[in-house]
């Protein structure tokens, strides 16, 4: 199956992806920025963003377009002593990583930019670039604050791309492959017992909650945001950044919160199904209706997150650490080790 | 074989229009917005005291541990990665692979307890 997006002209057809993957980052990064805030307000028995609205619609929906226009006004002050260059690209490198993953995540049947062979594999070594533009940025700033929260951040990135890279690589045991339409394919076809057709999600249960919270822990999301504890370090790397690259940051946090719902719910949670061992009709139905499950299942691991961030206080940093290494890391494999002997002993 | 490398265009598209986005709004930026930078404003933030020695310091060995256990680790995941996707499909070998992966395994997984003992993953 191809791409819906692909036209007899090459030329046309990457423009039209590039430019649709794009919009889709900027909104939904604004839609679960806007969500973060609304859902933290209600949790903390407050109203959160209320005035700034597009046209009719108040209740703050314009809040972040209105955050963006402002940002887009700040001086941006690099400080004497920083490495000017660094500095300056250091927001970039942290926010094109996450625009990358996009290209392999599929939303619905045909609904996807690539089909790429690796495409697991291509999604969890992109997430893992954001890092060098936050130690980037830690180094370049010349300040105390921002070297201590970078070189955190890349310690918690070491501790807890292990146990995200050990739960794909468990999906991909299981679905025998790595393209991401593949698993999801795979995956509605996957009956336990005969009679109960399942997700991954089920008979890797471990796996799914080691890849979510890895997935909180890589980017900086509470309770893992040691690498920022403003009651320590101020903001980590952030400390000296004002205006739009500030706010590049603050983005590639919040698209960096969909892009690794989305790449969860495809790896365990059945992807554009509504429901395991669902049938969609062929054609334009089915695109759709795949598209908006896909969506909805992002928006609630996305809201889990925020909950998460509501609901418990930070760690130390050295509880951080001890838990990946001690408990994640040998638990995630663990799990392959089990997944792979029940593949060989079960036909 | 053009199916290929015509997916892998869309890819480095995206990588080119990333780079412009972050390009034109960084340009849109320096357009709009004051320039008023004067000595304080210039210095670093240090929770408003004036800075003491430079930022770029030394930091803890523990960082540099970390970091060999990682490499360690992260290569042991590439070797299972392709191991991983042809399990399912290997036939009569499945339970020689399985035996070669879980001999792998064993060995590296060895370190964490060795390592813990040593102290090494506790923050200390």
């Amino acid at each position: 199956m191809e791409s819906i997006l692909t036209f007899d002209s090459l030329l046309f057809t990457v423009v039209v992806k590039v430019l649709v993957i794009v919009a889709f980052f900027l909104v939904a990064a604004l839609v679960v920025g806007y969500l973060e805030h609304k859902v933290m307000g209600h949790m903390q028995d407050r109203t959160g963003p209320m005035e700034a609205g597009l046209g009719p619609v108040k209740h703050g929906v314009g809040q972040l377009v209105a955050d963006g226009a402002k940002f887009i006004q700040k001086e941006d002050i690099i400080p004497r002593s920083a490495d000017r260059w660094v500095f300056a690209i250091a927001p970039g490198v942290a926010l094109v990583p996450t625009l990358m993953i996009l290209v392999v995540i599929p939303f619905g049947p045909g609904v996807w930019a690539e089909n790429l062979d690796l495409g697991l594999f291509f999604a969890l070594a992109a997430s893992g670039v954001t890092v060098i533009g936050v130690l980037m940025a830690g180094w370049a700033s010349a300040n105390k604050f921002s070297l201590m929260g970078a070189i955190r951040d890349a310690a918690q990135l070491i501790a807890y791309e292990l146990p995200l890279v050990l739960a794909g690589a468990a999906v991909a045991l299981q679905a025998g492959t790595l393209s991401l339409v593949e698993i999801v394919e795979r995956q509605n076809e996957l009956v336990l017992f005969d009679t109960i057709p399942v997700w991954y999600g089920v008979p890797q249960v471990i796996g799914f909650g080691l890849f979510f919270v890895a997935a909180m822990a890589e980017l900086n999301r509470p309770p893992f945001d040691m690498p920022i504890a403003d009651s320590e370090i101020i903001a980590g790397h952030m400390t000296e950044y004002t205006g739009l690259r500030y706010a590049f940051f603050m983005l590639s946090e919040y698209a960096g919160m969909v892009v690794l719902s989305a790449l969860a719910v495809v790896l365990f949670l059945g992807g554009w199904y509504p429901w395991p061992g669902a049938d969609l009709p062929d054609g334009a139905w089915g695109a759709v209706i795949g598209t908006v499950t896909t969506i909805a299942k992002t928006v609630i691991l996305a809201m889990v997150m925020t909950w998460a961030r509501a609901t418990f206080p930070r760690l130390r940093e050295d509880q951080l650490q001890r838990m990946a290494w001690t408990i994640l890391i040998p638990l995630a494999l663990a799990q392959i080790v089990v997944i792979a002997i029940v593949i060989v002993v079960l036909p | 074989m053009t199916e290929y490398y015509e997916s892998y265009t869309t890819v480095f598209a995206l990588l080119a229009a990333g780079i412009l986005l972050v390009a034109v709004a960084f340009t849109a930026s320096r357009l709009v917005r004051p320039d008023r930078s004067y000595g304080g404003k210039l210095s670093t933030y240090e929770c408003g005291i004036d800075p003491v020695g430079q930022g770029w310091s030394q930091t803890h060995i523990r960082y540099y541990l970390f970091a060999f256990l990682f490499v360690i680790f992260d290569v042991e995941t590439l070797f299972i990665f392709p191991w991983a996707v042809v399990l399912g499909e290997a036939g009569e070998l499945q339970p020689f692979m399985l035996g070669v992966m879980l001999v792998f395994l064993f060995f590296v997984t060895l370190t964490l307890p060795y390592e813990y003992k040593k102290g090494v993953l506790k923050w200390a």
